[in-house]
């Protein structure tokens, strides 16, 4: 540990735990959670190391209480992290929409459990993908991180940190239980390596009329803080530039929504994140993110061993939405296979994607564990069978 | 009809206009409303205190009481329906210079944000809490609250409330604030004062104003006009200081305790954190 | 019609402790101001604001003690009196 009490070195650590380290190499000084597995080592480890570093940690009385608590610390200046999952995270819905409309940067952390409701509380599931996206109420967009080990879920959290701070808006990172309880090698790299991106501050003094929510030629407005003189209104009302509420103006809602959502639709190229790998000349593309696409990993390895073209498209962004590369792949490819730990979440988005150039193969696992890779390569096998024998397509019905 | 007003000066500004936010007023509130009274009591409060007003923070839920916020010319949060207490603990934990106060109405920050506030009670978290109970949703049209006197009749409790409401000091009291309050709307200089010393206390403090809302609780049950209704509770009320807070239930038409029933020093969690870490 | 000026005698008229000023347009009319003077000193005029509402007017001015309860009552931040 270095003197400032930030952790480097090469570790074996699990996911939890390279997550909270993760967090305070970013500069992370407040975490407010509530216990749940499978995110509680996250608490746990922030509970231990923040103090070290000068921060705080609290528990929180809930999941609401905790994002509450996350966004009131990013107002007094800090970086802030909550971390939850499954039951937590459907409490947290509504105070991330004010995170949203507010623009206030945070991290929040689902470690996914098999759900609906209280489910498999020690068991890998992918099941909030889609609340990830459309769980808070009224239009928005939102970033979403998927890692696939506990160095990624390490790497992403860094990186989630400076886009929450980049675009000023909450970032998910939307790990799952196999990640946060997985025991591996995480490299953490000398502080000085490790990238942030600065809150954005007024370029004017308190007195020079700053207007809290006038954006920068990119559409996220520099963010003054409580306590530094700016006497700034912050509201989840729908706001003018002022941030005054302006409830009943319809063209001030259109104007706020629009820039909310374009300041990420736009910055998509700077935000999506890919590995692609032999996908180029596929005929079949494994789309896959998490867990679900180091399980896919394999039988890919195979299907290849097999003399098949197989490409393996790993979203680490996945939201917002690969859309751009998976047109473009619809009309180079015969199939997309989507293998998600849930019953069809992105799948729905490729196959919306692909537009019906390119089919698209959901291999569903209702949750509690990872996929077989005979399912998933028997999912490759299937679509490539009848691309080469394309009268058969129908001749079984889909999952 | 005369056709001036007589003796009287007009004026263009406020002596507390500097801690207003002039560009959104007149406020939103109903004529006679209690809810004027009290922003007039606690910026005459901020007026007399020594603080930097950089450093005031003012925190709101959602409803009539929480459009408070948006009113001062202060940092000022209107957050989400229940939730202003732990976001207000984020930004005081955030930043330990900040001087917090949450002022949000009787559901707003007993019904659903109960929760919270025992716990911030129990934690003796360093805020202060500014609670305007007018015994009933005023921003929903009126509906049965969490303070609501049991029999009063509201727009969802239209033969009476059938349920036993919160005391809100005992709760206060009891769950572990340090300082606890009540007044009327019409005590305006105890109200002042009060808010002056839960302000200076370190740890959780509790003021509740009972204000009328004559647009919804006084029509309903009948009350008169604001004037009478704002009359009735201050013509009810006993000074008590000190009084244990068990005993200051509120009844339906019957009489209100009010005073400063509980003041005292025990350390804050970030004192007790503190001490733990080191 | 010139009617929120300053009173024409105003420089005649004694007023000895408090000088009430009014933001015309603020006022909501709801009499607060009027019913608690402890003094009596304002009454409810029979003028419109903008707003449409009823302002008060200083009835009796010499007896303002210049205590500042209509000012702590007035919900709208409408009235405030200057001691003289
Ligand atoms: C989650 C949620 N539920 C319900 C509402 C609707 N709502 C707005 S204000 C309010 C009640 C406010 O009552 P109170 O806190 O007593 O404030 P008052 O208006 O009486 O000052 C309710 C239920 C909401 N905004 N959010
Ligand atoms: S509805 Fe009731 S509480 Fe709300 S402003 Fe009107 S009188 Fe006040
Ligand atoms: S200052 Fe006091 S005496 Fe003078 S008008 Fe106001 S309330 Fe009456
Ligand atoms: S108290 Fe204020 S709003 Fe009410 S009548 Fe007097 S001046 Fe007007
Ligand atoms: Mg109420």
């Amino acid at each position: 540990m270095n003197d400032n009490g930030i952790l480097q070195g090469d570790f074996f650590i699990d996911g939890d735990t390279a997550c909270a380290e993760a967090a305070i190499c970013a500069g992370c000084r407040f975490f407010g959670g509530y216990p749940i597995t499978p995110a509680t080592e996250i608490a746990e480890r922030m509970a231990r190391r923040l103090p070290q570093v000068g921060g705080t940690y609290i528990q929180m009385e809930d999941e609401i209480a905790s994002i509450a608590a996350v966004l009131g610390a990013s107002w007094a200046g800090q970086r802030a992290m909550t971390a939850t999952s499954g039951p937590g995270f459907s409490l947290m819905m509504e105070n991330l929409g004010l995170g949203i409309i507010t623009e206030t940067p945070c991290v929040l952390v689902n470690v996914q459990r098999a759900g609906p409701s209280t489910g498999m509380p020690t068991l890998a599931g992918q099941g909030d993908m889609m609340q990830a996206r459309w769980g808070s109420h009224g239009p928005y967009e939102i970033i979403a991180l998927a890692p696939s080990s506990p160095q990624e879920l390490f790497d992403l959290t860094i990186r989630a940190f400076n886009l929450a701070e980049r675009y000023r808006t909450p970032v998910l990172v939307m790990t799952d239980e196999a990640v946060g309880h997985m025991t591996e090698r995480v490299v953490i790299p000398p502080s000085e390596e490790i990238k942030h991106y600065p809150r954005r501050k007024p370029q004017v003094p308190p007195s020079d009329g700053y207007l809290p929510y006038n954006p920068d030629p990119d559409g996220v407005p520099p963010m003054a803080c409580a306590g530094e003189g700016y006497r700034i209104h912050v509201t989840g009302l729908t706001h003018n530039e002022k941030g005054y509420p302006a409830t009943v103006s319809v063209e001030t809602q259109r104007k706020l929504v629009e820039r909310l959502i374009r300041k990420i639709r736009d910055n998509r190229d700077d935000i999506v994140e890919l590995h692609e790998d032999q996908v180029q000349g596929a005929d079949v593309v494994v789309v896959a993110y998490g867990i679900s696409a180091r399980t896919a990993a394999r039988p890919v390895r195979v299907a290849r061993e097999m003399g098949l073209k197989v490409g393996l498209l790993k979203l680490v962004t996945v939201w917002p939405f690969a859309e751009n590369r998976i047109q473009e792949l619809a009309s180079q490819v015969k199939a997309f296979v989507v293998p998600e730990i849930n019953m069809g979440q992105i799948a729905l988005e490729v196959e919306r994607c692909a537009g019906g150039k390119a089919q698209t193969i959901l291999v569903p696992h209702a949750g509690g564990g990872l996929h077989d890779p005979d399912d998933v390569l028997e999912a490759i096998m299937r679509v490539s069978r009848w691309n080469r024998e394309p009268e058969t397509q129908n001749s079984k019905p889909e999952t | 009809m005369a056709e001036e007003l007589t003796n009287l000066l007009i004026s263009e500004h406020h002596p507390m206009d500097s801690l207003l936010r002039q560009d959104r007023l007149p406020h939103i509130w109903c004529s006679g409303c209690g809810l004027g009274t009290v922003l007039t009591c606690f910026v005459s409060a901020l007026q007399k205190l020594e603080l930097d007003l950089n450093k005031v923070v003012i925190v709101s839920g959602i409803g009539c009481t929480g459009r408070a916020a948006g009113y001062l010319n202060l940092d000022g949060f209107h957050t989400t329906h229940g939730r202003a207490i732990p976001f207000a603990t984020g930004l005081k934990l955030g930043n330990p210079e900040l001087k917090v106060v949450v002022i949000s109405g009787d559901g707003d920050l007993m019904a659903i944000g109960g929760n919270h506030f025992i716990h911030a009670a129990r934690r003796n978290m360093d805020l202060t809490v500014l609670c305007v109970n007018n015994f009933n949703y005023g921003m929903t049209s009126g509906q049965v609250g969490p303070t609501t006197p049991t029999d009063a009749r509201t727009s969802t409790s239209p033969y009476g409330n059938a349920e036993h409401p919160f005391n809100v000091p005992y709760l206060a009291a009891a769950t572990g604030a340090t300082y606890v309050a009540r007044w009327t709307a019409l005590h305006v200089r105890r109200l002042e004062r009060s808010l002056i010393e839960a302000m200076n206390k370190r740890g959780f403090s509790l003021v509740e104003v009972i204000s009328p809302c004559p647009t919804y609780y006084g029509r309903w049950n009948k009350m008169g006009d604001a004037l009478e209704q704002m009359k009735q509770y201050h013509d009810h009320s006993i000074i008590r200081h000190r009084t244990d807070p068990a005993e200051a239930d509120i009844s339906l038409g019957g009489e209100i305790i009010v005073g400063r029933f509980v003041d005292e020093d025990k350390p804050t969690f970030c004192d007790l954190q503190r001490e733990a870490v080191q | 019609m010139k009617l929120w000026r300053k009173p024409l005698d105003q420089d005649r008229v004694v007023v000895p402790h408090g000088e009430i000023h009014l933001i015309l347009e603020r006022c909501k009319g709801c009499q607060l101001c009027v019913t608690y003077c402890p003094r009596s000193v304002l009454e409810m005029s029979n003028l419109f604001n903008a707003k449409g509402y009823h302002p008060p007017q200083v009835g009796f001015p010499g007896r303002c003690v210049a205590c500042g309860l209509c000012a702590m009552l007035c919900p709208e931040f409408a009235i405030y009196v200057v001691e003289v």
